[in-house]
């Protein structure tokens, strides 16, 4: 029902509201990630604008640089993030809590500088960066390169979020919450938790690199200041507002980091950033399960029987 | 060599910048066991604070004392605001917590004195210090102040009875709590001390790297990077971090890596830290016991 709603969305909303929510769409897929990594598995990261700039640089590499078709882009991207995720994933295994926190902070802040270095410009463009081409409509369907975009973008997230309840629901999705709320009895359970971390990071910095790779279609330019360090900040205002080990929230997050910033823009340039971080302290103190959480309480409280 | 020499000395000067930040760290992180990522960016605000009040007309000195006590004040008042009320939480709220802040900063800097870089007088004129060989007047002046900074802090950690105190409620604070130390008040303090020395850091920064809201997050990490190779329990080891990483960041940067991959020197150093040696140089390791 709601997924014939979402389809039928762009037949009645402008091209550049299309392109916004593709642009919710990628968001979407990338705070799933990271809230399998964070929400579910208690390892906090920082740093997940890293790994959305790896699977945006992937798509805009293979589209520029070698010609490839624009769908293989989306495996591709998130296959590279895998493997990124899972070998960062390896040192940080012995990290816990606040130093992780640390490690994907300096991971964050160096981020841009890595993507300008002059030794891999002639693949990332340097400071300029890659301008890449929005993919027509197949099948001469009559429909414009942002709708069609959006439609793919649609059918890639319900992929993502199936594969992502998937590995949640079952015992994977036990284990990793066990490894969040008791590491020590998870071991002692027969539960691999080396293993399942450092996949878990792999697992996350794929959907991640999807999302990443869907918005560098969308926006047809990927550039090193547009990975700064901010990005990382708004995937973690993503999943604290959406709401924490929560697959739904990623969806309401998503929402609240594409619109809320463009409403709060017509205040002043900044004050997008002191709306950020109002909310995140507000959620943290008022509603620590976020928007899912909190309708999912409204949900409860109102189907109580009397 | 002269070169050379030149630029271990520069790194020693940027060096007691990281320092000073690695142990205003340091300092929370052993009240609290808590990481403040919003550190640089309090010290960025409390720079800015003094810009203004120099702008306004005061003397250079003036406006550095009125700066020191605004910081002090801003510190203890996030503590017993914001961070008090979350601290028994998840690390998770924590983390959350301190990023909000370090984003609020940032943004109500850029909202009040816009992004375009400022520049920032230096209080050493070259009569009183004359540049040597090596350094600028303002790189030898802002070394001394550290120094100074430091060995107060450690006279006022060593021999007084409020430092002793505020060492007691680190420590052991049920104990301290028994023998009558206001162990709340205490931690309030040691954020005020902490935010004094981001503050003294941001201000003498500022001559060598403009103002502007953005310019901490670099040093952050360089800070991050000293308290972690120092050991993030031990104080003096992160000041000696934190030299030493000026150090190294000045002598890959002009000979190796050149100066546009400086800040994964960090990155690097603060992996590469926590994976082969967490406990840092000279830092305690820590056994679990499960």
């Amino acid at each position: 029902m709601l997924l014939i709603a979402a389809s039928a969305l762009p037949f009645f909303i402008s091209d550049y509201r299309t392109f916004q929510f593709t642009l919710v769409i990628s968001y979407a897929i990338t705070l799933l990630g990271l809230n399998i990594l964070t929400g579910y598995n208690g390892q906090i990261s920082l740093g997940h604008g890293a790994f959305f700039a790896i699977g945006a640089y992937t798509a805009a590499i293979m589209m520029d640089r070698w010609d490839l078709p624009y769908w293989s882009t989306i495996p591709a991207a998130g296959l590279t993030c895998l493997i990124a995720g899972f070998l960062f994933g390896l040192p940080a295994l012995r990290l816990e809590g606040l130093y992780l926190a640390l490690a994907t902070f300096a991971l964050a802040v160096a981020t841009p500088q890595i993507l300008k270095y002059k030794g891999i410009e002639h693949w990332t463009g340097g400071v300029q960066g890659i301008v890449i081409v929005k993919p027509p409509a197949p099948f001469s369907l009559p429909i414009s390169p942002d709708k069609w975009l959006y439609l793919f973008s649609l059918a890639t997230a319900v992929v993502m979020f199936l594969l992502g309840i998937g590995i949640l629901r079952g015992r994977v999705g036990r284990a990793l919450i066990a490894i969040r709320d008791h590491p020590t009895a998870a071991a002692a359970m027969g539960v691999n938790t080396a293993l399942y971390k450092s996949l878990t990071f792999g697992v996350s910095a794929l959907f991640t690199g999807v999302g990443g790779a869907l918005s560098a279609l969308a926006i047809q330019f990927v550039a090193p200041d547009s990975f700064g360090f901010f990005v990382s900040i708004s995937f973690l205002v993503g999943i604290v507002v959406g709401g924490l080990a929560s697959v739904s929230g990623a969806v309401y997050g998503a929402l609240f980091i594409q619109f809320v910033p463009n409403v709060a823009d017509h205040l002043s340039k900044s004050a997008p950033w002191a709306v950020y971080g109002v909310f995140l302290i507000a959620f943290m103190y008022l509603m620590p399960t976020g928007v899912a959480g909190a309708l999912r309480m409204i949900w409860a409280r109102l189907s109580r029987p009397r | 060599m002269e070169t050379f020499m030149h630029q271990v000395l520069s790194g020693l000067a940027t060096g007691g910048i990281y320092a000073s930040i690695a142990l205003a760290l340091v300092m929370i992180y052993q009240a609290t066991h808590l990481v403040n990522f919003a550190q640089g960016e309090m010290a960025m605000f409390s720079t800015y604070i003094a810009w203004s009040l120099i702008e306004s007309g005061l003397p250079y000195w003036g406006a550095f004392a009125a700066t020191v006590v605004i910081s002090f004040v801003m510190g203890v008042a996030i503590e017993r605001a914001i961070i008090r009320p979350i601290g028994s939480r998840s690390e998770l709220a924590v983390v959350v917590v301190f990023i909000a802040l370090l984003v609020i900063f940032n943004s109500v800097a850029g909202w009040i004195w816009t992004y375009s870089l400022k520049t920032f007088p230096t209080p050493f004129s070259a009569a009183v210090i004359p540049s040597s060989k090596y350094l600028s007047t303002h790189e030898i002046g802002a070394m001394l102040i550290t120094l100074v900074e430091l060995a107060a802090l450690y006279g006022f950690f060593r021999y007084t009875s409020l430092g002793l105190a505020m060492r007691a409620a680190a420590l052991n604070p049920v104990s301290s709590r028994l023998v009558g130390i206001k162990v709340g008040w205490m931690l309030a303090l040691g954020w005020g001390l902490a935010a004094v020395i981001g503050a003294v850091a941001g201000m003498m920064v500022a001559h060598v790297v403009y103002l502007d809201p953005n310019m901490m997050a670099g040093i952050l990490l360089y800070g991050f990077a000293g308290a972690l190779l120092g050991g993030i329990d031990n104080p003096g080891g992160a000041v000696v971090g934190g030299f030493i990483v000026g150090v190294v960041e000045n002598v890959l940067g002009a000979y190796v890596i050149g100066t546009d991959l400086k800040l994964s020197v960090a990155l690097v150093l603060i992996i590469g830290v926590l994976t082969l040696k967490p406990s840092g140089l000279f830092g305690k390791t820590i056994v679990t016991r499960v």
